[in-house]
């Protein structure tokens, strides 16, 4: 049987209950952590972009640069940062509950688990900002 | 999506998001801000140093991991936020354009480093 539609309100969007992920907190942060991965999704696109346009040779390559300069490309690529940067602190966050370590009877603390991971980061992003730059 | 094929998406969900986790943030900020806004030397991605860097087997080898894994990690993680999100009529559709766009991603960038 079709529903009334004369008995639907007009506002009926308006008035709709909120989507299960805006009700709560943990639920919010958990769509974000979730959606970081678009973000993450859309830069290796990008980057796949620049290496497509570095082998076009140089004409096509410097546009693409000059195209990195605009600011709606900095505003995105600051999003997408905010994103990837969540991205890697729930990550590493999640380490130790996807690998409990026992010495013995203990077990071992979630921070001391978490803790190389920030290390390594810094690192790594160390070694790649020096082959780049260097 | 066949149960057995679950633990092959997993792993590349998992190597991608620490691909991801340690390796996309720089990239974002040295080339995607630093550079625009004028903080690095102008000439820090100059088309033949690029091209040098490039040239190297490695460096490729590190683009396609860079590129490809993420991904996998975008696909597996998207697929379940659809569904969270409530479209579970069409997760199988889903699962095959989500990890379709990965795999022809990942062809794309195979193609464009050594093709």
């Amino acid at each position: 049987m079709k529903p009334d539609v004369r008995t639907i309100p007009a506002n009926w969007w308006l008035r709709r209950s909120p989507p299960w992920w805006l009700r709560r907190r943990p639920y919010f942060l958990f769509m974000v952590r979730e959606f970081t991965s678009v973000f993450v999704g859309a830069y290796v696109v990008i980057f796949l972009m620049m290496i497509r346009r570095l082998n076009e040779g140089q004409a096509a390559y410097e546009a693409f640069l000059a195209s990195l300069q605009s600011p709606l490309a900095i505003v995105f690529h600051m999003v997408a940062l905010a994103f990837a940067v969540f991205h890697t602190v729930t990550w590493f966050h999640l380490t130790p509950k996807a690998m409990a370590v026992r010495i013995g009877e203990e077990r071992v603390k979630p921070a001391l688990i978490i803790a190389p991971n920030y290390a390594a980061w810094a690192v790594i992003s160390a070694i790649v900002a020096w082959f780049l730059l260097g | 999506m066949a149960k057995s094929n679950e633990p092959i998406w997993w792993f590349l969900f998992s190597a991608g998001g620490v691909v991801a986790a340690l390796l996309v943030p720089i990239h974002i900020l040295l080339i995607g801000i630093a550079w625009p806004l004028g903080v690095l030397p102008a000439d820090a991605l100059e088309f033949s140093r690029m091209q040098a860097l490039l040239a190297h087997p490695l460096t490729r080898l590190y683009c396609f991991v860079l590129i490809s894994l993420p991904l996998f990690h975008w696909a597996h993680r998207f697929r379940f936020t659809l569904a969270d999100l409530g479209l579970h009529g069409a997760a199988m559709l889903i699962a095959v354009l989500c990890y379709g766009a990965a795999i022809a991603g990942t062809i794309v960038a195979a193609l464009t480093l050594w093709g």
